[in-house]
């Protein structure tokens, strides 16, 4: 088997809020297709290099990078590139769930609708789609015109995945995605995973360790702004080389 | 010990009750001198004739003029004041630097601080003359220049409150909004406005309720021509302006003339009541929708 392209290659990255330098050094490639893992004590710059991968920190007074970051070849920081474009090709789902106060339907659609579709046709059947894959069809298909936030938790975060299906993205953020759901709608968000992997490449966040076991292909484990240890997950978690991400994952600290 | 605390309780309840008992006697006062005043010309003729000559020997007692000089002057200080603080609330929040919105905040707030009569005067002697140059039919005392300046005065009120309900909408909504690869543009307009409207709504009919309450700029640059028309370029009268120009004339104390501004204020009052009562209901009833 060949060995599969790799979708986001980071390059000697540094980041810095004002004074304080959040990211050391990052040299990270991340695998098309897969799910790759970023684990770490808080504060460790897991979030931080997250949303370096969409430029979500753009607007924070003071953030800057050094340094490179290649999105299919393509520098993500070249200043030919527009921010707003390079978010429909890497989506992000976030910690909370974030619904607009607007339909179910209206929210699923808003990336379509900001790009300019009005084919009613079109977007119901981005709709449909869309949260056919997230496995919400089922559960909300007669009240699409009612608003999503009276929705549950897990739901709302599957609508947020499901939006952010919609306008077609390779790459998935996800920045902690479960932290604020219960355990069964935790299971469904990972099954989830699991179906999307084979369609986007996707990058999650979590504070669970048993979550990056299950969920991932690759881990990456961040410590005080370094990225310490990436490996297989299997590799990382069975044997790792680096004395910190042992501590850690066998919870030592953290 | 104890006595201090009596005395310091009895002196707040005090300030407490003067407040209210002040409130209570200007209520009580128009309404007993409107009341003396509708015994003696009807509420249907107050409202339905369509002139106001209280003061000629024709006496005639139409609201109607009076309020219609309200709402033009009212309805063009808010066309200017609305877009233009709107404007300034959405690029504070999604555009300008956390520095420069320190310092152009309060920059803002000082529109606020010029006296009323200033402005006044300011709307005489220099936004007319301007206006009268591109605009030939233009008077002296026109509904126009008094409306504009009127809306500058109150673009910090919208500016300001309108801003507050737009950094009052949780930050993962922009995000969320950002994330799916909206423009600037289209997170304010699609997202931000939309999700702050009911405080925007607030801010815009506190607005009205200032502008309809506003009597030094009308007063010296709108003219005090009671008429029923909607055309900006004449003089026209407000209702403040009749009290004004009653109050410092010389109508006898307790004669229907005089009451006439009690009947004024007293439909001023009702105006301004039901606008605040119905800004503090859409706060109460679409406070907690994002929580």
């Amino acid at each position: 088997m060949t060995k599969k392209h790799n979708k986001l290659e980071a390059t000697n990255l540094d980041a810095f809020y004002g004074d304080f330098h959040a990211l050391k050094n990052i040299n990270v490639a991340m695998e098309e297709k897969a799910v790759t893992a970023f684990i770490g004590p808080s504060g460790c710059g897991k979030s931080t290099f997250l949303r370096t991968l969409n430029r979500m920190n753009d607007y924070i007074d003071g953030f800057r990078i050094q340094g490179q970051i290649l999105l299919d070849d393509r520098d993500i920081y070249a200043s030919n590139v527009r921010v707003d474009e390079l978010r429909k090709e890497v989506g992000m789902v976030f910690q909370k769930p974030n619904p607009f106060p607007k339909t179910i339907f209206e929210n699923v659609v808003y990336g379509l609708r900001i790009q300019g579709i009005k084919d009613k046709k079109v977007l119901q059947e981005a709709c449909e789609t869309s949260l056919r894959q997230t496995a919400l069809w089922e559960e909300v298909k007669d009240k699409l015109d009612k608003s999503a936030l009276a929705l549950s938790g897990g739901q709302q975060q599957r609508l947020c995945i499901a939006r952010a299906l919609a306008i077609s993205p390779s790459v998935i953020l996800m920045d902690e995605p479960t932290s604020a759901l219960d355990p069964i709608s935790t299971a469904k968000i990972e099954d989830l995973i699991h179906e999307l992997k084979q369609h986007y490449t996707i990058i999650i966040v979590t504070h669970n360790m048993q979550q990056a076991g299950r969920v991932s292909d690759h881990t990456a484990f961040f410590y005080m702004g370094e990225l310490v240890e990436y490996a297989k997950t299997k590799t990382m978690f069975t044997s790792p080389k680096n004395e910190r991400t042992q501590n850690y994952i066998t919870g030592r600290f953290g | 010990m104890r006595v201090q605390e009596k005395i310091i309780e009895g002196l707040l309840w005090l300030s407490a009750a003067i407040t209210i008992l002040v409130t209570v006697s200007i209520i009580w006062v128009l309404l007993s001198e409107s009341i003396q005043f509708f015994s003696e010309v009807s509420i249907l003729r107050f409202l339905t004739e369509k002139e106001w000559t209280p003061l000629f020997a024709d006496k005639k007692f139409g609201i109607m003029p009076l309020v219609a000089g309200t709402f033009l002057t009212t309805a063009i200080a808010i066309a200017v004041a609305l877009p233009i603080g709107l404007t300034i609330a959405i690029y504070l929040n999604e555009y300008a630097h956390a520095r420069f919105k320190t310092i152009i905040k309060p920059l803002l707030e000082v529109l606020a601080t010029i006296p009323t009569v200033v402005y006044g005067f300011f709307a005489l002697t220099v936004v007319t003359p301007f206006l009268q140059s591109f605009i030939p039919g233009l008077a002296g005392f026109n509904a126009l220049s008094a409306g504009i300046v009127m809306g500058v005065m109150i673009i910090p009120m919208i500016s300001s409150l309108s801003e507050d309900a737009i950094s009052a909408v949780p930050r993962s909504l922009r995000e969320a909004a950002y994330g799916m690869g909206s423009t600037r543009l289209q997170t304010a307009f699609g997202v931000m406005v939309p999700a702050a409207s009911s405080g925007i709504l607030v801010s815009v009919i506190l607005a009205i309720s200032r502008a309809v309450g506003e009597t030094m700029i009308v007063a010296i640059a709108a003219g005090q021509q009671p008429r029923l028309t909607l055309n900006p370029l004449v003089p026209i009268e407000t209702i403040t302006t009749y009290i004004v120009q009653v109050s410092m004339g010389d109508v006898p104390h307790g004669s229907l003339e005089y009451r006439t501004i009690f009947a004024a204020g007293m439909t001023l009052f009702v105006f301004t009541f039901l606008l605040n009562n119905l800004s503090f209901w859409i706060k109460k009833k679409y406070q907690e929708k994002y929580d």
